[in-house]
């Protein structure tokens, strides 16, 4: 069968990184070995059979004419007693072949089926566990074409290539002792043709890998040309710029067709190649066997060589099947090497122990307890003593002289020291890339800081469990992603058992529940595709009412109001007001309105807070704040 | 459907035709040589004729050698034809892509485009090859057997016909069953792979929420899902591999049966002649086999075919009208009665009855909040949508009256989600106008205020821009654009909220720059910051789809309330972001 191109690339390879393939096969069988060992010796027992009973249904043309007819010709015997058991004897071993070879095929179905689920969901389970780093290194693309692309490949190579690779193995071998039976100086032929076969698809295959090589580049560029101009069609509209665009396009596009042509015209040849290999093979042999059965040397009958003659093709068959695999092979050997690295990424450390539990209290006791009570105690398991404590959430957090860096020779934050008592609203302020966002990623852990310490109500928050300190804080990003689902569904993010009534009034906090009720299914209404049938600001106001759900006690919010124009905000402002009672706030804002009423901003630049106080003191101060908020700027 | 696709085959028509030619010719050797090898065995072999295994020996080598030829071209002109369908398919897709009007663009979204252009072009190229390298072979192999079969044995071939109409019916009847199942099965595959794509993409979310085991849930559900309709699909698949055998098998022992009759009592078939009948066997029934896989290869690029289908077929909704104008007169604006609803059927329009008069070379701020209609308001004016009630005139003239071209160039717009595209600053900057020199180029980025930083690139304006310009910061992009824009020396000039990540400082200096520079050029600035608006000759006040007011500021501020409110809200606390002209902190 034919392989056109195929996404997903043929990336060329050093003898390591073959080596590493090879491994990856092995992995691969391993890991369907593990998961379904009685089936694969199943597989394996049935194969096995339905290839000898198809080998004993081959032979019995050799005895057809050896045995039954040629006998009954010379002896004039009109008798067909013995063909009649022979043909019954056939039937059997048919009617075996058809029976293994369904169970064979029926299995399969879910041993392949069953190992990409698997494989999926582990992939899945690893990738959700994974730390925010791997996702700012890899391109979302690139994650992507791992579920689609290459686990297609797998699924090709698991269902169709396994078996049949295994098929033809045991065909060759077993067709291979027939012959060498039949006529050794016969097999020899066939192997000598069978070497020129081996090497005119490695030469063949080779070369139009190269090409494949150079197409999977070439369809590189093309995509992202298409990419790049489908994302800004409407500039190109606006700026009557198609025929510039379309002339670049034609150029990529051109390439890509030559590489395409030159690869697949050569892919394309290997099969036909090899199947007139295959008949001068046949003539080989029947040239040389004729000559050898005629003088009757190495005792090679007439019946023999039709058998012999039919088995050739038996034998050729298989190898052609094998070659044609290969470039299918090689595609999901690349494909299994992304999916395993993929497996193989090191997820998220989680080294805390202390717990975050409902609480209440009594006789003046923080007591744990199962319902939620609206508040929450830090559970410390104190290894040494075996004893637990309590000590109720407050929101106190403090930063004692921390520094960050994305990679270790940049660092972005410098000593950075703050702190936030219960229920305070603390801002920061700043340019782009002054590490605003960066601040408020280290305290839900993201990322770990390189040096100083971050306390959550006096604990050390890398003592704390991940999970738990993160729904500790509730977030609103600057990008709000929704998920597919109803409104209801994506409020309720925040709190999984939330009642409609709580979903309504978290979207009335947030002032969200006006434009829901004029969509067409209200709450029910389905966003699909990151909601993209909703405005930045409509998915903003969700993205609060996610957060005011969940109730935690700690707030991120991270430019939630950017894209909310400031009439509006200002009507959020008051479910914002709400929202923020009581809680321990972290602000980003562009908008100093909105952070005006802050108990503390902090200015940050190039990674260092270099003005801190209230709006009133920073006024007072005159520094930068009071530049930019009075407008009147110096320009640097 | 398929017809539309395979008019885009154009020069590569020649290559398709001679492909199943050539097909034919490799098909039809291969159907010789098992006569020759029945001739072989009969007259060569079984005589003890040495000269015979010569001279048919050579015939067969002749006939390989021929097959070869055949086999090659075929594989040569298939992938001359389906690589060229596929680059035509992509690049009239492209083309078409290129007329669409903003209509258009909105119905599909950015993904869906990319990949009809790509993975579904390449499942059609897939198919197209196949059929017309197996699809003709397939079809061919079967009649030219079963007419030699025909002549060697009338009785036994007439089995082989019994035994393909066999295969045929429970061929249809699976794919036939099986077809809804797939559907099935690739939509779920679509709803898995949207649900990886919201994690990695919302990834930040999941883990803030600490929603990582709810996902993995949600997805092994799905992925459960996925393994049930695949498994129930190939159920069906596979009785058929064990069906075809049966089938073949019994024809074997049929053939062994009656053929051993035939040899033994009638005289009437030789043994060479069994031989080739069991080879003809074989070669109908594995092509018949390749006829399935064909087919569902096919059906799988059906659903492709469709979408391209769809891409090729939509018509753009904005075309020029006759007799159209090439000539914009002035830069005045005038909206008379204009409706419009981005869906016809909605029941409250857009923009409901907008009434203006806009005069050339004034500066027109426009204001209101989310959602009410500003970037629609705006859009009307360059004919980016078509209004649905009452027109649009610039300089006087109905939009619908100018050349499409015409008009947008003269009505440049500064759109709000603005991109840059891979290349130079100066390349970005002469979409403007490709013809610019570097001093007009420059005299651009010099009134959107870009030039200051452009200059402190160590590349200056030959600076790379990577895709989608991320090498930039927020107010850099912002200000590149209004320079592209600017290039283009037009008559009315349109900022959609095109400064917002621009510090108000510079902000102010592109204004008064515009002012000084071009005075004659009507500007209207959409804006969130009352500061970016309020020294405009007037105001348009937008709320819910309507013109709320439209005056000075002066006046605004006596009699709007909304305005007031906004005006209010935001002075006294300035808004002004870090974002300042410090170019240092940006990168």
């Amino acid at each position: 069968m034919p392989r056109g191109p195929q996404p997903g690339s043929v990336p060329k390879l050093t003898k390591e990184q073959k080596a590493a393939r090879r491994g990856v096969l092995g992995r691969l069988v391993k890991y369907v070995g593990s998961r379904y060992p009685v089936q694969l010796v199943l597989v394996i027992i049935c194969i096995f059979v339905s290839v000898i009973c198809n080998a004993k249904g081959t032979a019995f043309m050799q005895q057809l004419i050896d045995v039954y007819i040629l006998p009954m010709i010379e002896s004039g015997s009109t008798d067909f007693g013995p063909l009649l058991d022979g043909i019954k004897t056939l039937i059997v071993y048919y009617a075996i072949g058809i029976i293994t070879m369904f169970s064979y095929n029926w299995i399969m179905i879910f041993v392949a089926q069953g190992s990409l689920r698997d494989l999926r969901n582990e992939m899945f389970e690893k990738m959700e566990d994974l730390p925010i780093r791997y996702f700012d290194t890899h391109a979302h693309g690139d994650i992507m074409s791992i579920y689609t692309n290459d686990i297609d490949t797998l699924r090709q190579m698991i269902s169709q290539s396994f078996p049949q690779m295994f098929n033809s193995a045991i065909t060759i071998v077993t067709v291979f002792v027939y012959m060498l039976m039949m006529s050794p100086t016969l097999t020899g032929v066939t192997i000598a043709m069978i070497l020129v076969i081996v090497f005119t698809t490695k030469v063949l295959a080779g070369t139009s890998g190269r090409y494949f090589r150079k197409q999977q580049q070439a369809l590189g560029a093309v995509n992202g040309n298409i990419e790049e101009i489908m994302n800004g069609q409407k500039v190109v509209k606006v700026f009557c710029h198609e025929d510039e665009v379309m002339e670049k396009f034609n150029e990529l596009n051109e390439e890509l067709y030559n590489n395409a042509y030159r690869a697949n015209r050569l892919a394309n040849s290997l099969g036909p190649v090899n199947a007139q290999l295959g008949n001068v093979n046949y003539v080989i042999c029947a040239v040389v066997g004729g000559t050898l059965a005629l003088n009757g040397w190495t005792g090679l009958t007439l019946g023999a060589l039709v058998s012999f003659l039919q088995f050739t093709r038996s034998f050729i068959m298989p190898i052609m099947q094998v070659s044609q695999q290969f470039q299918s092979i090689v595609l999901a050997m690349a494909g299994a090497e992304r999916v395993f690295t993929l497996i193989d990424e090191e997820p998220e450390t989680d080294e805390g122990y202390v717990m975050l539990v409902n609480a209440k209290e009594e006789n003046g006791e923080i007591v744990e307890c199962k319902e939620r009570t609206g508040m929450w105690a830090w559970k410390h398991f104190h290894k040494a003593e075996g004893t637990t404590t309590y000590q109720k959430l407050e929101g106190d957090i403090v930063f004692d002289d921390v520094d960050f860096a994305y990679n270790p020779d940049k660092t972005v934050l410098h000593n950075i020291k703050l702190f936030a008592t219960p229920g305070q609203k603390i801002a920061f302020v700043g340019a782009t890339g002054a590490g605003k966002t960066t601040i408020t990623n280290l305290i839900n852990r993201f990322y770990d800081i390189a040096d100083g310490k971050i306390r959550y109500d006096g604990i050390n928050i890398n003592k704390i469990k991940k999970a738990d300190l993160r729904r500790s804080l509730g977030i609103v990003l600057q990008d709000t992603h929704l998920f597919t689902g109803t409104i209801a569904d994506n409020i309720r993010y925040g709190k999984l058992d939330a009642t409609e009534e709580e979903v309504i009034a978290a979207a009335k906090l947030a002032n969200a529940d006006g434009f829901i009720r004029r969509l067409p299914q209200g709450y029910d209404t389905v966003i699909s595709g990151d909601g993209g049938n909703l405005s930045q600001g409509q998915r903003q106001l969700l993205a609060i009412a996610r957060a005011a759900i969940a109730d935690p006690p700690v707030l991120i919010l991270d430019e939630a109001t950017s894209s909310i124009d400031t009439r509006t905000e200002k009507i959020v402002q008051d479910g914002m007001d709400k929202l923020m009672h009581g809680r321990t706030t972290f602000v980003i804002a562009h908008r100093l309105s909105t952070i005006r009423n802050s108990d503390c901003i902090m200015v940050l630049d190039q990674g260092r807070i270099i003005e801190r106080g209230s709006h009133d003191e920073l006024i007072t101060e005159g520094g930068k704040y009071y530049q930019l908020y009075t407008g009147k700027i110096q320009n640097a | 459907m398929v017809k539309r696709i395979l008019q885009e085959i154009k020069e590569y028509k020649a290559a398709a035709l001679v492909t199943p030619v050539f097909m034919i010719l490799e098909v039809a050797m291969e159907m010789v040589i098992p006569l020759l090898i029945a001739d072989l065995v009969d007259k060569g072999v079984e005589q003890g004729n040495m000269s015979e295994i010569y001279r048919i020996g050579g015939y067969m080598l002749i006939c390989a050698v021929i097959g070869l030829f055949g086999g090659i071209m075929g594989a040569v002109y298939g992938s001359k034809a389906s690589a060229g369908l596929a680059k035509n398919l992509r690049k009239a897709m492209f083309e078409n892509i290129q007329t669409f009007s903003f209509e258009n663009i909105d119905k599909y979204s950015t993904a869906g485009l990319v990949t009809r252009l790509t993975t579904d072009v390449t499942n059609v190229q897939n198919a197209f090859i196949m059929v017309l390298r197996m699809g003709f072979r397939a079809p061919v192999t079967v009649i030219v057997a079963m007419i030699l079969s025909f002549k060697i044995n009338g009785r036994i071939a007439s089995n082989f016909f019994i035994a393909m109409c066999i295969i045929l019916g429970f061929m249809t009847f699976v794919l036939f069953k099986t077809r809804p199942l797939f559907e099935t099965l690739m939509k779920k595959y679509d709803e898995l792979n949207a649900s990886v794509q919201e994690n990695v993409t919302g990834i930040r979310v999941v883990k803030a929420y600490v929603r990582e085991a709810f996902e993995k849930t949600k997805f092994i559900n799905g992925s459960q899902g996925i393994y049930k309709a695949a498994t129930t699909a190939e159920k069906m698949i596979a009785f058929t591999m064990p069906m075809m055998s049966l089938v073949v098998y019994v024809c074997i022992i049929l053939i062994s049966w009656f053929g051993a009759h035939f040899i033994v009592i009638d005289g009437t078939l030789t043994t060479g002649e069994l031989v080739s009948l069991f080879s003809y066997c074989m070669n109908i029934l594995m092509s018949l086999m390749f006829f399935a896989m064909i087919f569902i290869m096919v059906t799988m690029s059906v659903a492709s075919t469709k979408r391209i289908y769809e891409v090729l077929e939509e018509k753009t909704t904005i075309t020029n009208g006759e007799n159209p104008v090439y000539e914009v007169p002035d830069g005045s604006i005038e909206f008379k009665d204009v409706v419009f609803g981005y869906n016809k059927t909605a029941e409250r329009p857009v923009l409901d009855h907008i009434n203006l008069t806009i005069n050339s070379g004034e500066t027109i701020g426009v204001l209101g909040g989310t959602g009410s209609a500003k970037s629609t308001l705006v859009s009307m004016i360059s004919r980016l949508y078509d209004v649905n009630e009452g027109e649009v005139l610039v300089g006087g003239i109905n939009v619908k009256d100018y050349d499409v071209e015409t008009i947008r160039n003269q009505v440049a717009v500064v759109l709000q989600n603005n991109v840059l595209f891979s290349g130079t600053i100066a390349e970005n900057l002469r979409w403007g106008d490709k013809n610019a020199t570097d001093e007009e180029v420059r005299r651009a980025a010099k009134l959107a205020c870009a030039d200051e930083f452009i200059e402190k690139f160590p590349n200056g304006y030959n600076t790379h821009i990577e895709q989608g310009g991320t090498n930039v910061s927020g107010g850099q992009r912002q200000r590149l654009c209004i320079a592209r824009a600017l290039l283009k020396k037009p008559k009315i000039l349109i900022l959609d909220d095109s400064t917002s990540a621009v510090d108000t400082a510079t902000d102010a200096s592109i204004r008064r720059a515009f002012r000084e520079e071009i005075p004659g050029t009507t500007k209207l600035i959409i804006a969130q910051r009352i500061s970016s608006v309020m020294d405009a000759d007037r105001i348009i006040v937008m709320d819910d789809g309507k013109v709320n007011d439209f005056g000075t500021h002066e006046e605004l501020m006596a009699r709007n309330e909304i305005y007031k409110e906004i005006y209010e809200q935001q002075t006294g606390a300035g808004s002004a972001d870090f974002d300042k002209a410090q170019e240092g902190g940006e990168d």
